[in-house]
C-alpha cells in the first residue's frame, strides 16, 4: 500500500501578541491510500490547526513549513496558490466539525453539491446533478432529487453532515481530512457518520485523516493512530500497538482516562493528567509533557527529546524512558 | 517582542490554540484601535473647541459688528490671500455685499450653529432617550407603541416638514430650534432602545430588582451609566445633524433670517456672486464642513474608545 | 412569508393613516388656513370665500374625513396659485424627483459598494484607511455646498456639465452627485462590516475547501449574504432622498416634487405643500414596505418555510 500523503516535519507559527507561537512543532506521519491515520489529542494541541495546513487554509497570519509535504507524489510545499486551489475539493477534500453553519445558506444544497464538482471537471449541469444524487444516496440521505432544491436550514445537523461528506466526495478524491466531523452531533448519530465514512473510505479506496479527541471513535475506525500533545506528535502506530501497549505516559493517561465496565470499580477516581497545557509560545525546552508526567525527572527538561522505537514494528514514541520501563509503568497503573 | 526565555513554571498561563484563537487580533491591533480613535478625539475635540471659542468670544475678535457696521463703498472686498487694488488687512476675510467685516461674521455665525446645534440636539435627545428607554425597558405594549411613532416619525420627510412648519408659524432661532428638536429624536429612539434591551437582561438589573429597587431608581442607577457611551455617540451625530439643517433651512430663506450671519444664509447670499468671489460661498461652507466634521470625529472616537469592538 | 408580508402591509396602513392626519393637520400651523391661502392682500369677503370653497368652515373630522376620502379617489384638491388639480401637477412632476433619486442611489452603490468589498479584503491596509476618510469627510460635507463646489467647478471653470434645468441625460450629473454622496459613506460602512463578518464564517471555509476560486468565494459566497442588510439600507435611503431632494432641485432647477414644494412654500399654496408631503410619504411607506419584502426574499430562512 504506497502511501498517498508524505509529511516531514510540518510546522505552523502564528505570531501574536506576546512572541511567536509555535502550535504545530514538526511533525511526521504518512497516510496510505485505503488507510485510516486518526490523530488524537486534546483540545488546543494543534491537530485542527494541522489538518488546515495540510489544505493551506491557515489564516493569513500563520506560515507553514515542511522538509516534505506529498501527495500522490506532488510536493505541496511547492504548489501555488492556483495550483492548490485545483488540489483542493478535487484530490484533497475536507469535512470540518460544525455542520450547522458549514453550508451557506443563502443556496441550496444542491446548487452546493454541484458547484464542487463543475469547479473542477467539465461536466454538463445534468451529469452533475446526476453525481450529487449519486453520493446523496451513497451517504445514505433518502429522496435524494428533491432533497437537491433544499436549503441547509431544512435539514438537521445530522442530514447536513452527511451533505457535507457527500460534497467532499464529489470530485472522488484521493484523500479525506475529516475534522472531528462527529463532535457536533448527537452521540447516537455519531456512530452512524462513522461507520458511513469508514465504509465510503473502503469503497472509493481514499486515505483518510480522521482528527478527534474521542478515544473512542479511534478505537472504531483507526488503522493508524497519532496522538497529538502541545503541538507535537508523542506516539505513533498501529491502532491495536497504541491500544494494547500503549507506551508514552501520555497516551497510557488517555487510555487510564476511560472508564471501563466491569474493570473499573464503582466509586474508585477516574483518571485524570493533572496539570495544563503548557504555553508554546517561544521555544520550548525538553519534553513538552514533563511538568504532567508522573515519571519525569530532570533530564526530561531540557533537550530535544527524539522518537524511540517501540515494542513492535512501526510503534514509536517520544520519551526517554526505555519501552520497558514504559510497558512496566502501565501494567502496574491499570492493575 | 521579547521571548519569554525557558518557561518551565507551572504558573505560565493556558495558551492553546484553535483555529478562531488564530484569527482573533492581537493585542497590537486592538490597541491600534484605541489610538486611532483617540486621533479622532483629538483632533475632533481640538477644532471643536477652536469654534466654540470663537463663538464665546467672538464679539472681542474683531473690531465690527456683524450686522450694523455696513460700508457699503467697501463692500465685496477679497480676503487677503487675494491680489488686486481692494485687498484690505482690516478685513482679513473680505467683506461681503453689504460691506460687512466677513471674519466677525463668520465667528458671529459660529454662535449660531452651535447654539442650533446644542440646544435641537438636547429636545430631540430628551424626548429620543426617554421614548427608546421606555421602550426597551418596559416592552410589550409600549415597544409597540414607540415602534410605531418612529416608524411614523421616519416616513414623514423631515426636511420638507421643517420648511413646511417654518413657513406657516414664522421663522426665527427658536422656532427652528423646536421644530429640529420635535424631528430629529428618531435615532436616539431606536439606538437608546436597542442599547437598554442589551442591558436590560444582564444580571445586575435583575439583582436591582429582586433587591426591590424602584422601576425608575434602576433606570437611572443600573441602566443609564451603561448606554451612557451610546446616548454621547448618538447625541454627537444628531447635533451635526441639526447644524446641517440649519443651514439647509438658512439657505433655502427659511431659516435664521438675514441680516443674522448664519453660515447658511451667508453661502445663500453668495451664490450669485459665486463665479466671481467664489470666497464668499467657500469660506462658511469650509467653516461649516469643519465644524460638522469635528464633531463627527468626536463622536466616532469615543465610540471607538468605549467599544472597540463595535467599531465599524 | 405570505403571513410576514401581510403583517407588514398592516402596519403600513396604519403608519399611512397616521401620516395622513398629521399631513392634514399641518396647514392649522398657521392659525386660519383660509387667510393664510388667501394672502396678505385679501379682503375680508374673499377670506370667506375661501373659507367657503375649501370647506375650511366645517368641522376639523368632516374636514379630514373628506379629504382622505378624495385623496384615495385621487383627487388632492386645487391649487388655489396654480388654478389646477394638485394631483395632476404631483405626478406630472414626480417623475423628474424619481429619476433624480434612481440615479443618486446608483451611484452612490456603484461608488460604495466596491470600496465597502475591497476595504473588507484588506482591512487596516491603505485601501481600508482611504475608504474610511473619504468616508468621514463625505459625511460632514452639506450637500448644498457641495452642489455649488460641484457647479463651480464643473459647471462654470470647466464648462463639463449643464447647471440647471432637465434637457438631457447630462443635467442630471451633478444633481446626483451631490444628493448620492452623502448616503455613500453609510452603505460603504455597512457593506465592509457585513462582509468582514461573513468573510470570517463557517461556510466560506467550506467554499474554500471546495477549491473555489476566490473571486467566486468572494461574490458568490460571501457577498450574496452580505448585501442583505445593505438592500433595506439603500432602500430606505431612496426613500429619503425622494424627500429630501428639494433643496438640491432647488440649486439645479430640477423640476420635481422638491422644486414643486419649495415653490408652494413660497406661494404658501396650502393644499399643494399638504398633497406633496402626503405623497413623499406613501411613497417612502410603499418603499420601506418592499425592502422588508425584498429583505425576507433575499434570506432563505425567512422566505423558504
Amino acid at each position: 500500500m504506497s502511501a498517498i500523503l508524505e509529511v516531514e516535519d510540518l510546522k505552523v507559527d502564528i505570531p501574536v501578541s506576546s512572541g511567536m507561537l509555535h502550535p504545530v512543532q514538526g511533525l511526521n506521519f504518512s497516510v496510505g491510500r485505503g488507510e485510516t491515520l486518526c490523530i488524537v489529542g486534546e483540545s488546543g494541541c494543534g491537530k485542527s490547526l494541522t489538518s488546515l495546513a495540510l489544505m493551506d487554509l491557515l489564516p493569513s497570519k500563520a506560515t507553514r513549513s515542511a522538509k516534505k509535504l506529498v501527495l500522490d507524489g506532488e510536493d505541496l510545499t511547492k504548489a501555488s496558490d492556483r495550483r492548490m486551489s485545483d488540489i483542493r475539493g478535487n484530490k484533497m477534500a475536507m469535512i470540518f466539525q460544525e455542520p450547522m453553519t458549514s453550508l451557506n445558506p443563502a443556496y441550496t444544497i444542491g446548487n452546493q453539491l454541484m458547484e464542487a464538482l463543475l469547479r473542477h471537471r467539465s461536466v454538463s449541469g445534468d451529469e452533475a446533478r446526476e453525481r450529487a444524487i449519486f453520493l446523496l444516496e451513497k451517504v445514505g440521505i433518502t429522496g435524494a432529487a428533491s432533497r437537491l432544491g433544499q436549503y441547509p436550514h431544512q435539514l438537521s445537523g445530522g442530514l447536513r453532515q452527511r451533505v457535507m461528506i457527500a460534497m467532499s466526495l464529489m470530485c472522488g478524491p484521493e484523500m479525506i481530512i475529516a475534522d472531528e466531523p462527529t463532535t457536533a452531533l448527537d452521540v447516537t448519530i455519531q456512530a452512524q457518520i462513522l461507520l458511513l465514512l469508514a465504509e465510503l473510505q473502503k469503497e472509493f479506496n481514499m486515505g483518510m485523516i480522521l482528527i478527534t479527541h474521542d478515544l473512542g471513535v479511534v478505537a472504531r475506525v483507526a488503522d493508524r493512530v497519532a496522538v497529538m500533545y502541545a503541538g507535537q506528535i508523542v506516539e505513533t502506530g498501529t491502532a491495536t500497538q497504541v491500544f494494547e501497549n500503549p507506551t508514552h505516559p501520555y497516551t497510557q493517561g488517555l487510555l487510564e482516562c476511560i472508564p471501563i465496565p466491569g474493570k473499573t470499580e464503582r466509586g474508585s477516581p477516574l483518571g485524570s493528567i493533572p496539570g495544563i497545557v503548557p504555553s508554546l509560545v517561544g521555544d520550548l525546552d525538553g519534553c513538552h509533557f514533563a511538568e504532567r508526567c508522573r515519571y519525569s525527572n530532570n533530564a526530561c527538561m531540557s533537550g530535544n527529546v527524539e522518537f524511540q522505537a517501540g515494542i513492535e514494528d512501526g510503534h514509536v514514541y517520544r520519551c526517554i524512558l526505555d519501552k520497558d520501563q514504559c510497558a512496566a509503568n502501565f501494567a502496574k497503573g491499570a492493575a | 517582542m521579547s521571548d519569554t526565555g525557558n518557561k518551565k513554571t507551572s504558573s505560565v498561563p493556558n495558551v492553546t490554540t484553535t483555529p478562531e484563537q488564530a484569527n482573533e487580533p492581537s493585542a497590537m491591533s486592538a490597541m491600534r484601535r484605541r489610538v486611532f480613535g483617540h486621533y479622532g478625539i483629538i483632533i475632533g475635540g481640538a477644532i471643536l473647541l477652536l469654534i466654540f471659542g470663537m463663538a464665546i468670544f467672538a464679539p472681542y475678535l474683531t473690531n465690527f459688528h456683524p450686522i450694523l457696521d455696513q460700508d457699503l463703498s467697501n463692500k465685496m472686498v477679497p480676503p487677503m490671500w487675494h491680489d488686486g487694488p481692494k485687498v484690505n488687512p482690516v478685513h482679513p476675510l473680505g467683506t461681503d455685499l453689504q460691506g460687512r467685516d466677513y471674519l466677525t461674521r463668520l465667528v458671529h455665525g459660529a454662535q449660531i450653529s452651535l447654539l442650533i446645534g446644542f440646544a435641537a440636539m438636547l429636545i430631540s435627545g430628551v424626548i429620543g432617550t426617554t421614548l427608546g428607554v421606555a421602550a426597551g425597558y418596559f416592552g410589550g405594549r409600549v415597544d409597540m407603541v414607540v415602534n410605531y411613532l418612529i416608524t411614523v416619525r421616519l416616513s414623514m420627510p423631515v426636511i420638507l416638514v421643517a420648511l413646511a412648519v417654518v413657513s406657516l408659524v414664522g421663522s426665527s432661532l427658536w422656532i427652528v430650534i423646536w421644530v429640529l428638536g420635535l424631528l430629529i429624536w428618531d435615532r436616539f429612539a431606536v439606538v437608546m432602545r436597542s442599547t437598554t434591551l442589551q442591558v436590560r437582561n444582564l444580571d445586575y438589573v435583575a439583582a436591582a430588582q429582586a433587591a426591590g429597587c424602584s422601576k425608575f431608581r434602576i433606570i437611572m442607577t443600573e441602566i443609564m451609566p451603561n448606554i451612557a457611551n451610546h446616548l454621547i455617540v448618538v447625541a454627537t451625530l444628531e447635533m451635526a445633524h441639526a447644524i446641517l439643517l440649519e443651514a439647509a433651512l438658512s439657505f433655502l430663506g427659511l431659516g435664521v433670517q438675514p441680516p443674522a450671519p448664519s453660515w447658511g444664509l451667508m453661502i445663500s447670499e453668495g451664490k450669485g456672486m459665486m463665479f466671481f468671489d467664489p470666497w464668499l460661498v467657500g469660506i462658511p461652507g469650509a467653516a461649516l464642513f469643519a465644524l460638522i466634521l469635528a464633531i463627527n470625529l468626536l463622536g466616532d472616537g469615543i465610540r471607538d474608545v468605549t467599544a472597540p469592538e463595535n467599531r465599524n | 412569508m405570505l403571513k410576514f408580508a401581510l403583517r407588514r402591509l398592516g402596519v403600513a396602513v396604519l403608519v399611512a393613516l397616521t401620516v395622513s392626519l398629521l399631513t392634514f393637520s399641518m396647514i392649522y400651523l398657521s392659525g386660519d388656513p383660509a387667510m393664510a391661502l388667501a394672502g396678505e392682500t385679501a379682503t375680508q369677503s374673499d377670506i370667506e370665500n375661501i373659507r367657503r370653497v375649501y370647506g375650511y368652515d366645517q368641522p376639523i373630522i368632516v374636514q379630514y374625513l373628506s379629504w382622505l376620502g378624495n385623496a384615495l379617489q385621487g383627487d388632492l384638491g386645487r391649487s388655489h396659485y396654480l388654478k389646477t388639480d394638485v394631483s395632476e401637477v404631483i405626478f406630472a412632476r414626480l417623475p423628474n424627483t424619481m429619476i433624480l433619486g434612481g440615479t443618486a442611489i446608483t451611484f452612490a452603490l456603484i461608488l460604495a459598494i466596491p470600496l465597502g468589498v475591497v476595504a473588507a479584503i484588506r482591512p487596516n491596509s491603505i485601501i481600508d484607511r482611504i475608504a474610511l476618510t473619504i468616508a468621514v469627510i463625505g459625511q460632514a460635507l452639506p450637500s448644498f455646498w457641495f452642489a455649488l463646489i460641484l457647479i463651480f467647478f464643473l459647471g462654470i471653470t470647466f464648462r463639463l456639465l449643464p447647471i440647471t434645468g432637465t434637457s438631457s441625460w447630462m443635467n442630471f450629473i451633478m444633481p446626483s452627485i451631490a444628493l448620492g454622496y452623502y448616503v455613500t459613506p453609510g452603505v460603504m460602512r455597512l457593506t465592509r462590516a457585513g462582509m468582514l463578518e461573513v468573510l470570517g464564517s463557517d461556510y466560506i471555509r467550506t467554499a474554500k475547501a471546495k477549491g473555489l476560486r476566490p473571486v467566486t468565494v468572494l461574490f458568490k459566497h460571501a457577498l450574496r449574504n452580505a448585501i442583505i442588510p445593505v438592500v433595506s439600507l439603500a432602500a430606505v435611503q431612496f426613500g429619503f432622498m425622494l424627500g429630501g431632494s428639494i433643496v438640491i432641485e432647488t440649486i439645479f432647477a430640477i423640476n420635481g416634487l422638491g422644486f414643486l414644494a419649495w415653490e408652494s412654500i413660497q406661494r404658501a399654496d396650502l393644499p399643494m405643500m399638504q398633497a406633496i408631503v402626503l405623497v413623499l410619504s406613501i411613497i417612502y411607506i410603499l418603499i420601506t414596505f418592499l425592502a422588508d419584502i425584498m429583505n425576507a426574499w433575499l434570506d432563505p430562512r425567512i422566505r423558504v418555510n
